[in-house]
């Protein structure tokens, strides 16, 4: 007994450290506010407050949190298989730009079509998105990070391109105002909301109907078993006859298409109901491209976890907007505090899997632990932890 | 159409491609430092940035820009020791860590930028010197000669970063340490000194990149590189981990920016298409990447953390 709880001990010492990370980089953060001449408590209250404090308050956090989760599901898919995806920015605009050209071609279709149209054109555009990268890295060794980067740019101009030309609402050129933005879109495509009112709409049901998609996808089909191998082993992998290439260009397309969707949501989930640029993706995706990577990392890489971890980053968020309007700090603050959450959370990872990895415990060890679900033995490599080895990247 | 063949275009087309490669050249150099080594560095474009803004906020207060480039250079110090931290010491996955500094500099720049400046205003830019001389030879004086000295100051890291790499003793255990950790190890080479040393190379001249790059253009704004810190990283990949190519892909890249931009005012294609145009160089860095992959070989260890055998 006494050995079991030692044991147990440690597991729960190991998931104390993300929680330990996290915790550090808002203690920098309140220092931060500090040296900015703003009362760090003051703020904390204000950022609680705003996003947690009120149903209005909830239901912003939650729409929120929804680009996130579904952007945060799409990195842990490609990280299953060891592709880094830093383009969710470019796939939320290739997702958005899909389907609002949908919703501008065929504006009279009724609702129950319209809907699942729309969404599904937001898939189709990040998986787009997402594919270009992973056929790049399988079949010609471009590394993924720097073509993902590179692919967030080049949506932007698209996004500027569209918006100002072809999309732009008719209204604006007539006013000669210009605003790059489209008229507002059919309200045929207007996500349903959840009460009949207010704002909550279904994109936070179907981002969480997603992650568990995703989670049934990576631990409960072969398709996700193939995923997995070849993340933990491509080597291994292809010679237990798994596709490698196909698998790499089948993961990246997914979490560009999970991206997608997050895309769409924003769009026909917005107050305006319009595509708008400010000529930036941030402008658009209000970095929620970057923000999910935050997420899925705290969320351990795991779907199911993710969930959480976005409605955390999401208060976060809009706690933040919280803090410019009652103490007058910018929200970028926001932004560089999960710049730092990331670097605390990567940093610290090694320390919770040598707590994790201890022999005794007979466990796997994984910076996505995988609390919930069997893992199917890997008959290749017995011993292999399934921490996400993202060694051995020998591509350009 | 003719606007863009008379030599005054031509002139500044050229002049511009140089001036645009030298942001790119500081920060790949550096970067390629690091990677010889070993160690992949993302978050070059979170460096520039804060660089950019430390820079800039320094030129703004003190009307002197060689403050402003030093600044630059203190900023780049730290941050590359941060990074050796992250992924000598902590061993953090290298393909992530990067992620959190680029959305560090990335936030905190515009936090800085909005607290304490707001309003852009505009700053010095860095004086001008004609190569006596040479600044006087009909086009390449234009061309070549009459830049500020950043920009000479940039082109003299190639060969002084080929003379490091290949010539002496450092540059030596930077290619060991890159190729094979463990057989340094064994010779007496400290595997972790060497890649710290690499790191804040690689931070400073991103610092100074981004310093350089403000300063340029006399301006700060949110998100100012635009991604040119990882376009510098690419970079490293298309000069296959060499000085002389790393330059060969600056110059490129500079050229395909400039060209674009006289076409803009020039007015060859029109406002509503230079959006697409702008895409131009992200296009060419993914073509780029295409073409060089399969030809060059990273250096054996990169992104791999060092540990010892037990």
């Amino acid at each position: 007994m006494l050995f079991q709880r030692g044991v147990q001990g440690r597991r729960l010492l190991a998931y104390g450290v993300p929680m330990a990370a996290v915790l550090f980089a808002l203690i920098l953060g309140a220092i931060m506010l500090l040296i900015l001449d703003a009362s760090p408590l003051e703020g904390v209250k204000a950022m609680f407050e705003g996003a947690f404090g009120s149903s209005k308050a909830l239901t912003e956090t939650v729409l929120k949190a929804t680009p996130l989760l579904l952007v945060g599901v799409g990195i842990t898919i490609a990280f299953r298989a060891d592709v880094i995806n830093i383009g969710g920015e470019g796939q939320l605009v290739l997702g958005a730009l899909f389907s609002t050209f949908v919703a501008l071609n065929v504006p009279r279709l009724p609702a129950v079509l319209m809907i699942p149209l729309v969404l599904l054109a937001g898939f189709v555009g990040g998986a787009i998105w997402g594919a270009i990268p992973g056929v790049l890295k399988a079949y010609y060794d471009v590394n993924e990070i720097l073509s993902t980067i590179m692919l967030n740019v080049v949506a932007v101009q698209l996004m500027n391109f569209l918006l100002r030309g072809p999309f732009i609402d008719p209204g604006e050129i007539e006013r000669g105002t210009s605003i790059p933005q489209t008229e507002r879109l059919t309200e045929n495509a207007d996500l349903p909301l959840l009460f009949g009112s207010g704002r909550l709409h279904i994109g936070p049901v179907i981002a969480v109907i997603a992650a568990i998609a995703a989670y049934v996808l990576l631990w409960r089909t072969p398709l996700g078993y193939r995923l997995r191998a070849v993340g933990r082993n491509a080597d291994a992998a292809r010679y237990a006859g798994i596709p490698v290439k196909r698998t790499i260009v089948l993961a990246l397309t997914l979490s560009g298409a999970m991206a997608g969707l997050a895309g769409a949501i924003l769009v026909f989930g917005s107050e305006s109901h319009r595509m708008v640029t400010d000529g930036s993706t941030a402008g658009f995706t209000g970095n929620a491209g970057f923000n999910g990577i935050v997420a899925a990392l705290f969320g351990g890489l795991h779907p199911l976890w993710t969930i959480p971890a976005s409605f955390l980053f999401g208060g976060l968020l809009v706690g933040g907007n919280a803090l410019q309007r009652t103490v007058q700090v910018p929200s970028a603050l926001i932004l560089a505090l999960n710049g730092l959450v990331v670097i605390f959370l990567v940093s610290s990872d090694r320390f919770k899997r040598r707590l994790l990895d201890r022999k005794a415990t007979g466990t796997e060890s994984e910076l996505g632990d995988d609390p919930t679900g069997p893992d199917p033995p890997d008959p290749s490599h017995p011993e292999d932890s399934e921490s996400i080895n993202l060694v051995n990247r020998g591509e350009v | 159409m003719s606007g863009l063949f008379t030599e005054a275009v031509l002139v500044a087309t050229i002049a511009g491609g140089i001036r645009l490669a030298v942001p790119l050249l500081f920060a790949s150099i550096g970067e390629m430092f690091g990677q010889r080594s070993g160690v992949l560095n993302l978050g070059v474009d979170g460096v520039m940035l804060l660089g950019a803004f430390g820079g800039y906020y320094t030129v703004l207060k003190t009307d002197n820009v060689w403050f402003g480039l030093l600044v630059g250079v203190g900023i780049g110090v730290v941050l590359g020791l941060v990074t050796a931290v992250m992924s000598v010491t902590l061993k953090a996955e290298q393909g992530i860590s990067g992620i959190g500094v680029f959305l560090f500099g990335l936030g905190f720049s515009d936090l800085l930028f909005q607290m304490w400046v707001g309003t852009p205003l505009p700053i010095q830019a860095f004086p001008k010197v004609e190569i006596p001389g040479l600044s006087n030879i009909p086009f390449l004086g234009e061309t070549l000669f009459s830049h500020s000295a950043v920009v000479y100051i940039a082109f003299a890291m190639v060969p002084l970063s080929m003379f490091i790499i290949n010539q002496t003793n450092f540059g030596m255990k930077i290619r060991a340490v890159g190729e094979n950790p463990e057989a340094a190890d064994s010779l007496g080479v400290s595997v972790a000194g060497i890649r710290y040393a690499t790191l804040i190379i690689g931070g400073t001249l991103a610092g100074v990149a981004g310093a350089a790059l403000a300063i340029d253009l006399k301006i700060f704004q949110s998100n100012l590189t635009n991604a040119a810190g990882f376009i510098a990283i690419a970079l490293v990949y298309f000069g296959a981990w060499r000085p002389l190519g790393v330059m060969g892909g600056a110059l490129l890249y500079g050229f395909v920016n400039s060209i674009v931009l006289q076409l803009k005012t020039q007015g060859i294609i029109p406002r509503s298409w230079s959006d697409i145009a702008a895409m131009a160089p992200a296009v060419v860095t993914i073509l780029a990447l295409v073409v060089v992959a399969h030809r060059f070989k990273p250096p054996a260890a990169l992104t791999k953390p060092f540990e010892r055998a037990r």
